[in-house]
C-alpha cells in the first residue's frame, strides 16, 4: 500500500465515504452520537528506543487539547508505562522515539515488530528520525560497553512519516496529530518528504544553502537550533560543531530548503 | 497578484516631525512601532540596530519609542532580524513581538509558525510583522565598494544610503553622491537572485518607497491583524494617508518592479532547475501564475 493509501485507510477515509456525507441536518443527537462511536478510534502506540523520553513530554505539553485527544479523539493501545500491555497489538500509527542500538537485540526486533504490527510509522523527534546526538556513540561506556552504533529508525523500517526537533515542540506535535486525524495531506506532506532526511548536520546549511547560492541571511536557522550551535556572522550562518547535536532542526527550518507556501497562505488567510 | 494579496493600498506617512526627519522614506516602521508599544499591543519590536561598525546593523531589541527611532533609516546589508525573535521571547520575556523584516525573513517567521518542528511556544508570541519592500541586499564589503572605492566617499561622513530612480544614493551632511545600479551589480547578495517577492507579501503590514513621492511610503495591509493596526493608527492621528490615485508615480510603478523582479527571478529558478541545481520553488512549467511565490 502507498503511504497515501495507509494513511487514508488510518483516517477510515476509504471505508467511510465522508464527513460529508454524514446526515446533518436529519440526524438526531443520538444518531450523531452513535456514528462517532462507530467510527473506530485510530489506535496508537508509543514506542520507545534510544530516546530521552523528550518527546513524550513535549507531547504532553499539549494541556489544552490533550484530554479530549486521549478520551475522544485516539485510543492509546501500546507503550511503555501508558499501557499495560506486554505483547504488541496491530496499530494504526506508532509513534517511535529514539534511534535504534544495533547491537540491543531487543531495541532491533521491537522496531521490526512495529513494522510489521503498525499500518503507519512516524519517527517522532531527531534521535528517531536522523540520530540525532546519539550519532556520536562511540560505544565503551556503561551500563552496556558493547552498544556502540544507534542509526535513525528508517536505516531498518520503511519509515512514512518524520517530525525531527530535539525535541519536535509542543505545537508541531499537535498539529501533526490534528492533521492525521482531519486528513490534511497537505499538512502532513513534508512530514513525509522529512523521513528521507537521515543524515543531517549544522554543516548542511552550508553545503545544501550557502554552497548553492541560496543563503540570504535571514537567521531562522541559528533562531530555531536548540542547543545555540549557530551564530550569524557576515550575514551568513556559523556553526559551532562542539554544540551541534546533528538533528537537523536548523536545515529544516531555512526557508531556502522548502517553501510550504499554500500551507503558509492558508494559515495566514491570504 | 504581483503585489501579493492585500485589503488596501495606501500612500501614508508619519505626521511626527523627528520621525520624518529621521525614516528613510514616510516612516511607517518607526510611526507603527511607536504607536504599538504605547498602545502595548506590543512588547517590543525587534529591529536592525546600530553597532560599533557604522552602517553594519544587528538585529535588536527595541522596548522604547527611542530605541525604536535609534534602528530608523535603511541599512542595505545583513540584519538577521528572525534570529533575535526567540531571544526577544526568551530573554527578554516578551509576550506580543513585533518585527520589521525583508521579505525573506518573513518566509523564515511564516515558515516556522505553520511548521514550528523545533521552534517551541514562539510562534503565537509574534503580534505585528511590518515587512519592508525588497529588490535586493548586499554583503557588507560591498556596501565598502560602493561608498570608499566607487564613490569615494569618507564612510564615517555618510548619513543616509538609498536606492532609487535608477541610482545608489549616498547623503553626507554637505553633498549628495549617486552611482548608477549598473556599478552595483555583481556585488548583490546571490540568493536574492531567486527571490520572488518584492513587496512582503507575507506581512500583516507592508510598506516601501516605490510608487509614493519623496518623504512618502507605499502601505499594504495584509492580514487582520495588520489592518487593524493601521487602521488605530491613522485614527490616532499618528499616521496620515492619501489615496495611491493622487500620488506620483503610484501603484503602476510599483506593479512594473515587483513583475521585474519576479520575472528575472523565474528565469533564474528555471536555469538552476535545468542545470540540477537545488532551488525550494516551483519551476514556471510547474506553477499556475508563474510569478507567484511558490
Ligand atoms: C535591503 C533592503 C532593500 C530595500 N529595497 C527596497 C526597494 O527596492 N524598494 C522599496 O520601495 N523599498 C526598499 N526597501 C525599503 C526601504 O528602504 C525602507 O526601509 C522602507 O520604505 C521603510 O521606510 P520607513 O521610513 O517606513 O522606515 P523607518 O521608520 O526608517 O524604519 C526602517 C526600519 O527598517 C529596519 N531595517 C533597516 N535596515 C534593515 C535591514 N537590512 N534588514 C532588516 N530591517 C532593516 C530598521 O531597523 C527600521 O526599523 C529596502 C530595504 C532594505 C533593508
Ligand atoms: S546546528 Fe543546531 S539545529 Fe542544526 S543540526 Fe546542529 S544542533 Fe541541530
Ligand atoms: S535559515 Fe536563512 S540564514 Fe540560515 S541558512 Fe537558511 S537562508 Fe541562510
Ligand atoms: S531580494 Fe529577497 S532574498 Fe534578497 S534580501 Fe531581499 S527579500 Fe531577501
Amino acid at each position: 500500500m502507498s503511504i497515501l493509501a495507509r494513511i487514508k485507510s488510518f483516517l477510515g477515509l476509504e471505508a467511510k465515504p465522508d464527513k460529508e456525507a454524514k446526515p446533518k441536518q436529519e440526524a438526531s443527537q443520538q444518531e450523531v452520537e452513535k456514528v462517532a462511536e462507530e467510527k473506530a478510534k485510530p489506535r496508537i502506540g508509543y514506542i520507545h528506543l534510544s530516546g530521552c523520553t523528550g518527546d513524550a513530554i513535549s507531547l504532553t505539553e499539549n494541556y489544552d487539547i490533550l484530554a479530549e485527544l486521549l478520551t475522544n479523539m485516539v485510543d492509546i493501545v501500546y507503550g511503555q508505562t501508558l499501557v499495560d500491555l506486554w505483547e504488541m497489538p496491530e496499530m494504526d500509527l506508532a509513534l517511535v522515539e529514539g534511534s535504534c542500538c544495533l547491537q540491543d537485540e531487543h531495541s532491533v526486533k521491537e522496531l521490526m515488530e512495529v513494522r510489521e504490527k503498525a499500518a503507519l510509522v512516524c519517527a517522532l523527534g531527531s534521535c528517531a528520525a536522523t540520530g540525532c546526538f546519539t550519532r556520536y556513540s562511540r560505544g565503551g561506556q556503561q551500563a552496556q560497553p558493547g552498544h556502540e552504533s544507534f542509526v535513525p529508525i528508517a536505516d531498518l523500517v520503511k519509515v512514512d512519516c518524520a517530525v525531527p526537533g530535539c525535541p519536535p515542540s509542543p505545537e508541531i506535535i499537535a498539529k501533526t496529530v490534528v492533521a492525521l486525524i482531519n486528513g490534511d495531506m497537505d499538512y502532513l506532506q513534508p512530514m513525509l518528504d522529512l523521513a528521507g532526511y537521515t543524515e543531517a548536520c549544522g554543516c548542511d546549511l552550508q553545503t545544501k544553502v550557502v554552497n548553492q547560492a541560496l543563503c540570504i541571511g535571514c537567521g531562522t536557522c541559528a533562531m530555531s537550533c536548540q542547543t545555540r550551535a549557530l551564530s550569524m556572522t557576515n550575514g551568513r550562518p556559523e556553526l559551532n560543531e562542539d554544540r551541534c547535536i546533528k538533528c537537523g532542526v536548523c536545515y529544516v527550518q531555512c526557508p531556502r530548503s522548502w517553501w510550504p507556501a499554500e500551507q503558509i497562505n492558508k494559515d495566514l488567510g491570504l | 497578484m504581483v503585489l501579493g494579496t492585500y485589503k488596501e493600498v495606501v500612500a501614508a506617512r508619519s505626521t511626527d516631525k523627528q520621525i520624518q526627519k529621521i525614516a528613510q522614506d514616510g516612516g511607517i516602521v518607526s510611526a507603527l512601532f511607536c504607536y504599538a508599544l504605547d498602545e502595548k499591543l506590543i512588547d517590543g519590536a525587534v529591529v536592525a540596530g546600530p553597532t560599533e561598525e557604522l552602517w553594519k546593523p544587528a538585529p535588536t531589541v527595541a522596548m522604547t519609542a527611542e530605541e525604536v527611532l535609534a534602528a530608523a533609516g535603511t541599512k542595505y546589508t545583513f540584519s538577521p532580524n528572525v534570529w533575535m525573535l526567540k531571544k526577544a521571547a526568551r530573554q527578554y520575556g516578551l509576550e506580543k513581538i513585533g518585527t520589521v523584516a525583508i521579505p525573506c525573513q518573513l518566509m523564515g517567521i511564516r515558515k516556522m509558525q505553520s511548521y514550528p518542528f523545533g521552534v517551541r511556544f514562539l510562534a503565537d508570541k509574534i503580534a505585528l510583522t511590518v515587512g519592508i519592500f525588497c529588490m535586493e541586499n548586499f554583503p557588507f564589503a560591498s556596501l565598502q565598494t560602493f561608498i570608499s572605492e566607487k564613490m569615494g566617499i569618507d564612510p564615517s561622513l555618510v548619513e543616509k544610503m538609498d536606492i532609487g530612480k535608477g541610482k545608489f544614493w549616498a547623503y553626507t551632511a554637505d553633498d549628495v553622491y549617486t552611482l548608477p545600479l549598473k556599478e552595483t551589480h555583481g556585488y548583490e547578495q546571490n540568493g536574492c537572485k531567486v527571490c520572488l517577492d518584492y513587496v512582503a507579501e507575507l506581512a500583516d503590514v507592508s510598506t516601501g518607497s516605490v510608487g509614493t513621492p519623496d518623504g512618502w511610503s507605499t502601505v499594504l495591509t495584509r492580514t487582520d491583524a495588520g489592518e487593524t493596526i493601521f487602521k488605530a493608527a491613522v485614527d490616532a492621528g499618528v499616521i496620515e494617508t492619501k489615496a495611491m490615485d493622487d500620488v506620483k508615480p503610484g501603484l503602476g510603478m510599483l506593479e512594473k518592479l515587483a513583475t521585474d523582479k519576479k520575472t528575472k527571478a523565474m528565469k533564474v529558478i528555471d536555469d538552476r532547475k535545468a542545470m540540477g541545481l537545488p532551488v525550494p520553488y516551483k519551476a514556471s512549467s510547474e506553477k499556475e501564475d508563474p510569478l507567484a511565490n511558490v
